[in-house]
């Protein structure tokens, strides 16, 4: 699993790579109330706003990690936002990406790298 | 944070594991680690603490009742007069242009007020006491006394097991309570639509009693985030966001607060800060109301959002002032104003959300029922 220094995770299955948030992430937003998906067939770049996640505080975005196409989203997700909290790098997944240019894959960190990140 | 100010229960926050957060000018615990969706559910099923020694606990006194209430009647549309002893009142204080400068709480004890305003107002409503109150009546800061509000079906055994005379006590009574040997002021009141008490301490005893009612079944400390969940499904006004100075007490649907005895055709009809333009108000009506708003989707509609008359194009007929999650209703809640021909309850109407119409309705307030006991 790669992690980014917006607190997602990323996991590479074949061309595709799975997305979410870290617990540490889900730790800060709290309790989440409301999610809302991308279109599957959706082209996006790298930093695009591509999830939206409301907690009981706020609205937070979720960024593209990468360029690429999405390619399923865990609808799961829309009617029971609370898996977030309870299984965020599990079953709390939010898109598939095809992947576009692999290495931009490169830049994000290991897992011992992402907890040093967070201190 | 060196700037703001503590609490005397600071030292205790951080030991239960609260988050702290500036709020009003004060290091407030906004969440415990239970968080803010727990906090407000066991709230509503047991009991819940809250901190609110930030707000403003003042003392006016004079040569006698009748004077206090008369003097407090020029700065409040309230029947203050009329205030049993021992009886508790929610109150506006009122500008010239008839907006609300501020909410508060007034309770006669004997011949004294005591009221309660907000933190983030303190400052102002003492000045605006003492400019328009003294020499004749004596307005006295209580800066040494701590307040705590212990909310939820569980609140009466918890205080009561500290002062069985706790449980006589109905919504709004006051009374001096002796809480495991410490003498308090009590109110059967609060801001969470729960049954409760708000116990005003002195700051020196306030951490050994605030410990105490910790140690009673089922009562949990609880942060601001519920707080303000609490009382937005309750239906109740956050000063500052649902209603301020702009807004006068019949747009914001705060009618009731206003007793005959100071509308026109009572006894004691206006003589209080923007008499004329509220009077005209109850007599016209208003061109906005403060309404709920129930969102249709999950989505919740926060503070700022646009409220339109239409999926699409159409006008902008309105605001959201407060919106969130609420955890015992199950969904999104929101209050807001909109032009008063849009305010009839079950009127269809859409918020802006990121760039998007989605549905809400108009709905009647509050949204979880009220638990007090009468």
């Amino acid at each position: 699993m790669k992690f980014t220094e917006e607190h997602e995770w990323l996991r590479v299955e074949g061309d595709e790579v799975v997305v979410g948030i870290t617990i540490h992430a889900a730790e800060q937003l709290g309790d989440v109330v409301f999610v809302e998906l991308p279109e599957e067939g959706t082209t996006v770049s790298k930093d695009d706003e591509v999830v939206v996640i409301e907690s009981v505080k706020a609205a937070s975005d979720i960024l593209a990690p990468i360029d690429g196409e999405i390619t399923e989203v865990n609808s799961a997700l829309t009617d029971n936002p609370s898996m977030v909290n309870d299984d965020p790098q599990g079953e709390a997944w939010f898109f598939k990406l095809k992947v576009s240019d692999a290495s931009q894959m490169d830049e994000f960190m290991d897992e011992a790298g992402y907890q040093a990140f967070i201190g | 944070m060196s700037d703001l100010n503590r609490t005397p229960l600071f030292d205790l926050h951080v030991e239960l594991g609260a988050k702290m957060v500036p709020f009003a000018g004060y290091e407030m615990p906004v969440q415990y680690p239970l968080g803010v969706m727990k906090e407000h559910q066991h709230t509503r099923k047991a009991a819940g603490l809250f901190d609110v020694s930030h707000m403003g606990q003042v003392i006016l006194s004079g040569p006698s009742w009748e004077a206090v209430a008369t003097a407090f009647e020029t700065l409040v549309p309230m029947d203050v007069l009329g205030l049993g002893d021992g009886r508790q009142r929610y109150g506006l204080f009122t500008n010239d242009a008839g907006g609300i400068e501020d909410d508060l709480m007034f309770a006669r004890r004997g011949d004294d007020l005591f009221v309660v305003v907000n933190a983030a107002c303190k400052t102002a409503d003492i000045a605006r006491m003492k400019a328009a109150l003294e020499p004749e009546i004596t307005v006295t800061a209580l800066t040494d006394r701590a307040l705590i509000a212990v909310q939820g079906p569980g609140a009466e055994a918890a205080v009561a097991a500290m002062d069985a005379a706790a449980a006589d006590m109905t919504f709004m009574d006051v009374r001096d309570l002796t809480l495991d040997g410490i003498a308090v002021w009590a109110s059967r009141s609060g801001y969470t639509g729960e049954d409760g008490y708000e116990i005003s301490v002195p700051e020196a005893q306030a951490e050994a009693l605030t410990r105490k009612l910790l140690a009673q079944d089922g009562v949990e400390a609880i942060g601001l985030g519920a707080r303000d969940s609490l009382r937005l499904e309750a239906g109740l006004c956050l000063y500052g966001h649902d209603i301020d100075a702009t807004t006068n007490p019949v747009e914001g649907a705060l009618n009731w607060a206003v007793q005959k005895v100071r509308r026109a055709g009572g006894d004691r009809a206006g003589g209080f800060p923007g008499a004329e333009p509220v009077m005209a108000a109850f007599e016209n009506g208003a061109a906005r109301k403060r309404v709920g708003l129930l969102p249709e989707g999950r989505a919740p509609m926060r503070e700022g959002v646009a409220i339109f008359d239409a999926a699409e194009g159409g006008t902008q007929v309105g605001t959201v002032t407060s919106g969130g999650f609420g955890p015992t209703f199950g969904g999104p809640v929101a209050m807001g104003y909109v032009a008063t021909e849009h305010s009839k309850i079950g009127t269809p109407l859409w918020g802006e959300v990121r760039g998007k119409r989605l549905p809400l309705t108009i709905a009647k307030l509050p949204f979880v029922a009220a638990n007090f006991k009468r």
